[in-house]
């Protein structure tokens, strides 16, 4: 996704218009085939190459088949030489670079929670991408969720890494004070796992699961969602035929070797330190339950975005960019020894490695390959905060009438993200809502309520 | 065998039982296996790797020799050495200490010389006093705001009781002859307070200090382990995190032996102010 919307605009080969689900065939195939005179792998040449596309496409309008066949006929340097004689290209570059004042505050702290969620808001302090902004950010090891929280709450933290849902529970005041929070880009899509001990070798059926204990960590996580909605599906009910409890990531192996735990939905690197260790095995990767779901997210205060606007526009650019450096397959390698380790995730490369570049083994003797075993997106679509409200109204976590939209759309600030991600050359949808196919279920964001009350196993 | 004191008996039989400790916990941990021809699956399993285990104490030691040859490094906010580390939790615990000594010891003296105010304030002293320090964290974290001064108030919290409860016991308890004899002195109460209550009762009050570090050493890890950020108990959770054993048994030993020197400290102290009668 990294630079896949920024095919050269001159060349008649290139699509400018993929979204991005986008399958078409520019898109799965390798990246910079084409020729180009611009190099990619700065952010000044994402940059000057994005406004090149945005002219280019302005010339156009929306008709990209025009533009292909023009540039076919024409050829596309005699286009650019011909557009850059009427057009001052070079000005426009130079202005999207620093249209953004100097930042009121330059050194924040952030904090993160060590898992491999975290990626872009850690690998951007060893890498520079806050430098690049003109920020000096320092990421701060934070030992669970609940002081994450807190640590945000009382200003410690300026921003900090969340699971998605948190930002929406801490808005709505379900189990912290309520304190606005937004939340303009999401980190990672996909990326989680169900890890099961490697004594239920035989009980791959979920069915089986009756009685057993699950950690998940941490109530209003996507974790927790997405195991209850597992097993219910598999007609377990959550709260009644099976455990789930609260567990910190990092004391989800030991507890599954202590036997403590039968098995965790949990962020890695902890499913993969389980089969390094080799005390579990990889049941299912969570994108089998929902192909690109969110789950973890940049968030920060509201006052923060609105006491220090050039603060909080530099640090959305530094994490947007990040989040695209580290979606692209070639840089994950890259990315795993840079994060590692101590000051950081303080786990074996190895593990690491095998999280992002998705060659893993799976704990039951088998190599896997899945390079989207997790990926990161920064869009935070509005319909899958409405997904989440659905998921607490149905366990419980809210009750009485939701304002899905409402909610949703005041805390997930697509509109900023989209503008950063534009301003940076990434392509960014139209829309905010979606429809999201889960297990084989659609969910339709319009109609939050009818979702709601149309599983048979839940309390709303 | 009649020529070593017992002192010196002693000593041999504590070194005798360490080695053999040692040897006995080394050769209890079977060796890793050495890497050969790997298959692709094995290397990702980590096999070759060292895996997580009890170490043996030659691990450990080569840690500590590590750790403690660069024992001040700093590289970056999570990332620091075991001296620094240390430095942090107990200038944490000196401070919330001090402070809960510079409350508890004239409070408990107030309480002890009057029998009324002990009377009255001993069903609160008792209810609070059992409370898990850890307890007041999330309350703490929530109205102070701040994790740093939540930590110290954690260690001021538990710090104050038995400083309080052993200040009072101790004034309480000064021989009514003495007190009288300061009377017939024409001593005034302040003067009686300081010549002649606060030395009879300092053997009881250093030994309620001497109780509350130790208190305090306990609680601080425990808590750095919740907070996170810096000191030794966030070193241990960093990594446990990683699940490195050898570390953590050597930051667990560290911890022994700054309790000790601390515990050791006060001993001295109580040492100096003990009378005979």
């Amino acid at each position: 996704m990294t630079v896949k919307s920024l095919g050269n605009p001159f060349s008649s080969e290139t699509d400018l218009r993929h979204a991005a689900d986008c399958g078409c065939h520019t898109c799965s195939a390798p990246k910079q085939e084409a020729a180009d005179s611009i190099d990619l792998s700065t952010s000044e040449g994402m940059l000057e190459r994005a406004v090149e596309s945005a002219i280019v496409r302005s010339v156009f309008g929306q008709s990209d088949i025009g533009r292909r066949s023009f540039m076919g006929m024409m050829g596309g340097s005699t286009m650019a030489a011909a557009l850059a004689s009427v057009f001052p290209l070079n000005e426009a570059k130079a202005a999207i670079l620093d249209n953004l004042g100097p930042p009121e505050k330059t050194d924040l702290n952030i904090g993160f929670v060590p898992i491999t969620c975290a990626t872009p808001i850690i690998m951007a302090q060893p890498l520079g991408f806050y430098e690049r902004y003109g920020l000096n950010a320092q990421v701060i090891k934070t030992a669970g969720w609940a002081v994450a929280r807190d640590k945000s709450l009382n200003g410690e933290y300026d921003a900090s890494h969340m699971l998605t849902p948190m930002p929406l529970a801490m808005t709505l005041g379900a189990g912290s004070v309520a304190e606005p929070y937004i939340m303009p880009a999401v980190e990672n899509i996909n990326g989680q796992a169900i890890v099961l001990s490697n004594e239920h070798l035989d009980k791959r059926d979920p069915k089986q699961w009756k009685g057993f204990t699950f950690g998940v960590p941490f109530e209003y996580s996507m974790h927790n969602f997405l195991l209850r909605y597992y097993v219910a599906e598999f007609g377990l009910d959550p709260d009644v035929d099976i455990q789930i409890r609260v567990v910190p990531p990092p004391e989800m192996v030991a507890n599954l070797r202590a036997g403590n735990l039968d098995g965790y939905l949990s962020p890695d690197p902890f499913n993969q330190r389980a089969v390094y260790e080799g005390i579990g095995f990889l049941h299912l990767l969570t994108k089998e339950i929902w192909e690109g779901h969110p789950c973890c997210a940049f968030a920060a205060p509201l006052s923060f975005a609105t006491e220090l606007p050039n603060t909080y526009g530099a640090l959305l650019k530094s994490i947007i960019d990040a989040t695209q450096y580290a979606s692209a397959p070639e840089n994950r390698k890259e990315i795993s020894e840079a994060i590692a380790p101590t000051n950081y995730l303080n786990q074996p490369v190895t593990v690491i490695e095998q999280v992002l570049t998705g060659t893993y083994a799976d704990g039951l003797g088998e190599v896997q390959r899945v390079p989207d075993r997790i990926d990161f997106d920064p869009f935070p679509w509005h319909s899958m905060g409405v997904w989440i409200l659905t998921q607490m109204k149905r366990w419980g976590y809210i009750e009485g009438d939701v304002d899905y939209r409402g909610v949703a759309e005041q805390v997930y600030l697509a509109a900023d993200c989209k503008k950063v991600m534009e301003d940076l050359g990434y392509d960014a949808p139209d829309i905010t809502y979606k429809s999201h196919t889960i297990m084989g279920k659609t969910f339709d964001p319009a109609k939050p309520e009818e979702y709601v009350s149309s599983f048979p196993i839940g309390k709303g | 065998m009649g020529t070593l004191s017992i002192n010196q008996r002693a000593a041999l039989l504590s070194v005798v039982m360490l080695v053999v400790g040692l040897l006995i916990w080394e050769a209890a941990i079977p060796a890793q296996k050495a890497a050969e021809e790997l298959t692709e699956y094995e290397i990702l399993t980590g096999a070759g790797a060292p895996k997580a285990g009890v170490p043996p104490p030659s691990q450990v030691i080569a840690k500590a020799w590590e750790q403690l040859s660069d024992p001040f490094y700093d590289a970056g906010p999570n990332d620091k050495g075991i001296g620094i580390q240390i430095g942090y939790s107990i200038y944490r615990v000196l401070t919330g200490y001090f402070l809960a000594a510079l409350i508890a010891i004239p409070f408990g003296f107030l309480i002890g010389m009057s029998q009324v105010a002990y009377k009255a304030f001993n069903p609160f002293i008792q209810v609070l006093r059992p409370i898990s320090p850890l307890a007041w964290m999330p309350l703490a974290l929530f109205i102070i705001g701040d994790s740093e001064a939540s930590a110290i108030f954690v260690i001021f919290i538990c710090s104050i009781w038995p400083m309080l409860i052993n200040t009072a016991f101790g004034v309480a308890g000064v021989r009514e002859d003495w007190v009288n004899v300061a009377r017939t002195h024409e001593l005034g109460p302040i003067r009686t307070a300081f010549t002649v209550i606060l030395p009879a009762a300092a053997p009881t009050i250093l030994t309620g200090m001497r109780i509350s570090i130790g208190i305090a050493w306990l609680v601080i890890v425990a808590a750095e382990m919740l907070v996170g950020g810096t000191g030794i108990g966030y070193y241990v959770w960093n990594e446990w995190n990683n699940l490195d054993l050898t570390s953590v048994v050597f930051s667990i030993l560290m911890i022994g032996v700054v309790g000790m020197l601390l515990d050791a400290m006060f001993g001295l102290l109580q040492r100096r102010v003990t009378y005979a009668e």
